[in-house]
């Protein structure tokens, strides 16, 4: 079974993040990480492909998000594709989702694509939906559980009450949850071996794409923090309490 | 300041991967076991998944093939999160070291494997109620068989770190006549008729680190369990002991780091007479002091890591890292507890803890003092 997984690497995954000057993430000249959301994909790719499948790590993004296709590797995926172009820089979802989607489209007898639900630092969690409609595949979002059997994805989606049974052809696209499983540590062994490790670097025109394809569609005019909380109402008298709370929710119109 | 400045990409990468297993896994669990007394085995067998039981050994027996130097820093790393875990790694590899370069192929064979893997724990046997320091006193016989086949094994190993636990026993016994050339190193494994244990003993701290009594009652031990050569086993003995001095200057490094990092956080955090105590001078020079020494510890034991990796004679420097190392350690940590005042003497902040984990560090893998007399021989014969 070949599967493509796309990650991301993200600066700084323990911190808070730097914004620039342009009102977006400051990505280059910063520690970063392999998104952790993204190893829970790996993860699943990993225990899916066994022994005799493929993994394929693709991401998107400056130099250092090579750390992120290391990370895969080191932990048993099997190559990477890099798609590093300056004019990349400052892409919206849609771009993004193009450059990915044409990286799909040349890994040769793909069963499946995985990504996580949705990154940790831009938190859009749209992405893997706009490259499965550029692919025109099936999309299954939430999976708490994937398995492949007679050629058909089962999944389990994960829903507020519980869990959904999913079924659907391959190939597919699969957003795959935390809850999914326990991703693996790199192995010394995987560590050394990573960088023998077939590593391809492309760039727009590489992929077919033209300028403007990939010129972003949005435009990030400011940023405002989000307003803080206002402190809640602490009632101490236990006589007072209920009717008050019953006034509360009444007007808040819930009973 | 880059603490890992001068460690190769490789390494850089390794000890990424370890400082992630210790932040995630090891770390929060220490208490845990250090309050149940219990070894961490399953953090151990983890570190064996990820490669880490076997790190400098061949990789035909299962090992990494990687240099000595890339143990010693993970070694560091565990012990700053975890210390009787970093103490696991450094005890089973002072077992698995003289097998690996004293053992016959079918030995190394048969052995190795396991232990590279982390499917079995390896213990050192050297030590025993009357003999510490004096090392080679040691009086467990070794009787050979009419026939040769086999040994037979009589006496008692004390203060075994994984008595009971390990499956795999390097011991050190006497097959001839007194003194050094009268001692040999056994393969021994647990199960085998004639060898028991004695009850845990009950420490200052290293709880998360079992130590037993072994007893030997005519414990029969096949021929071809010898390691080495009849005679050789106090060269094999203190040839581990070398490597095993750099693992504890490691590990003493490690610790001295995690109580250092507690009390920069503590000093931050506290405010006395209107400001955090970080601010007072008085402070601010214990933690430089501190941060001095560690830094000192670490260039010292990573650079004869080194000298061993390039395959020159490390011991006299082996017994300096252990020296500073470990001294620095229980300074470190006592200064800690001091930083952190009368919290630092409560159970509630883990520098106590730190502390009673260094004492030992100045007594184990040959005392301070003996330290000390191998770094004079060596200035009085040269």
């Amino acid at each position: 079974m070949n599967i493509v997984v796309l990650v991301k690497y993200i600066p700084n995954p323990e911190g808070t993040p730097e914004m620039g000057p342009d009102h977006r993430l400051k990505r280059e000249g910063v520690e970063g990480a392999l998104d952790p959301g993204d190893e829970h994909s790996v993860e699943a790719a990993l225990q899916l492909a066994g022994s005799d499948g493929e993994v394929t790590l693709v991401t998107m993004g400056p130099e250092a998000a090579v750390g992120a296709l290391r990370r895969g590797l080191s932990m048993g995926g099997h190559k990477g594709v890099h798609v590093l172009d300056d004019s990349l820089k400052g892409a919206d979802v849609l771009v993004t989702a193009r450059v990915l989607a044409a990286v799909v489209k040349r890994q040769a007898g793909f069963d499946l694509v995985l990504a996580g639900v949705e990154s940790t630092d831009g938190y859009t969690g749209t992405l893997p939906m706009a490259v499965a409609e550029l692919l025109d595949l099936p999309n299954v979002t939430f999976a708490r559980k994937v398995e492949v059997a007679d050629g058909t994805l089962k999944v389990e989606r994960q829903t507020e009450a519980g869990y959904d049974e999913v079924e659907c052809p391959l190939p597919a696209v699969v957003t795959v949850t935390a809850g999914a499983n326990e991703p693996r540590y790199p192995t010394l062994k995987g560590i050394m071996q990573a960088k023998q490790k077939p590593m391809d670097t492309l760039s727009v025109s590489d992929l077919g794409l033209s300028a403007e394809d990939v010129k972003a569609t949005q435009e990030v005019m400011g940023l405002e923090p989000v307003a803080a909380k206002e402190a809640g109402e602490v009632i101490e008298d236990p006589e007072e309490a209920p009717g008050r709370v019953v006034e509360f929710l009444t007007k808040a119109k819930v009973i | 300041m880059d603490r890992d400045f001068g460690l190769t990409e490789d390494q850089r990468e390794i000890l990424a991967a370890v400082r992630e297993f210790v932040r995630e896994k090891a770390a929060p669990a220490a208490p845990g076991y250090e309050e149940k007394h219990e070894l961490p085995r399953d953090l151990f067998r983890r570190l064996g998944e990820m490669g880490l039981a076997g790190i400098p050994y061949d990789e035909r027996y299962g090992g990494a093939g990687q240099p000595f130097l890339t143990y010693l820093t993970v070694l560091e790393e565990v012990a700053s999160g975890f210390f009787s875990l970093a103490l696991t790694l450094s005890v089973h590899h002072l077992s698995a070291s003289g097998l690996h370069r004293f053992g016959s192929d079918s030995l190394k064979e048969k052995y190795l494997p396991r232990l590279c893997s982390g499917e079995w724990l390896g213990a050192y046997a050297l030590s025993e109620a009357s003999s510490g320091s004096d090392a080679a006193s040691l009086r467990t016989r070794a009787d050979r068989s009419g026939d040769g086949s086999s040994y037979r094994l009589t006496g008692s190993k004390r203060f075994i770190t994984h008595g009971g636990e390990a499956e795999y026993y390097l011991v050190m016994a006497r097959t001839g006549g007194e003194g050094p050339s009268g001692i040999s190193a056994f393969v021994i494994e647990r199960g085998w008729e004639g060898f028991d244990f004695g009850k845990l003993e009950e420490k200052m701290g290293w709880h998360a680190s079992p130590m037993r009594e072994l007893l030997f009652e005519g414990c029969q031990v096949p021929a071809e369990n010898l390691v080495g050569d009849e005679g050789e086993g106090f060269t094999i003995a203190l040839a581990g002991l070398d490597s095993g001095r750099l693992g504890i200057a490691a590990c003493s490094t490690g610790l001295a780091q995690a109580a250092f990092d507690a009390a920069v956080a503590f000093a931050r955090e506290r405010s006395q007479f209107g400001k955090p105590i970080i601010e007072f001078q008085g402070l601010q020079f214990m933690l430089a002091d501190m941060a001095t020494q560690i830094e000192a510890a670490r260039r010292l034991y990573r650079e004869v890591g080194r000298l061993r990796d390039a395959g020159g004679d490390y011991s006299q420097a082996a017994s300096m890292a252990k020296l500073f190392a470990s001294d620095t350690a229980m300074r470190v940590t006592t200064d800690a507890v001091q930083v952190h005042g009368g919290y630092g003497y409560m159970q509630e902040y883990p520098v106590e803890r730190y502390m009673r984990e260094a004492k030992a560090l100045q007594i184990v893998e040959g005392t301070n003092q003996i330290q000390r007399m191998v770094i004079g021989r060596r200035l009085a014969s040269s």
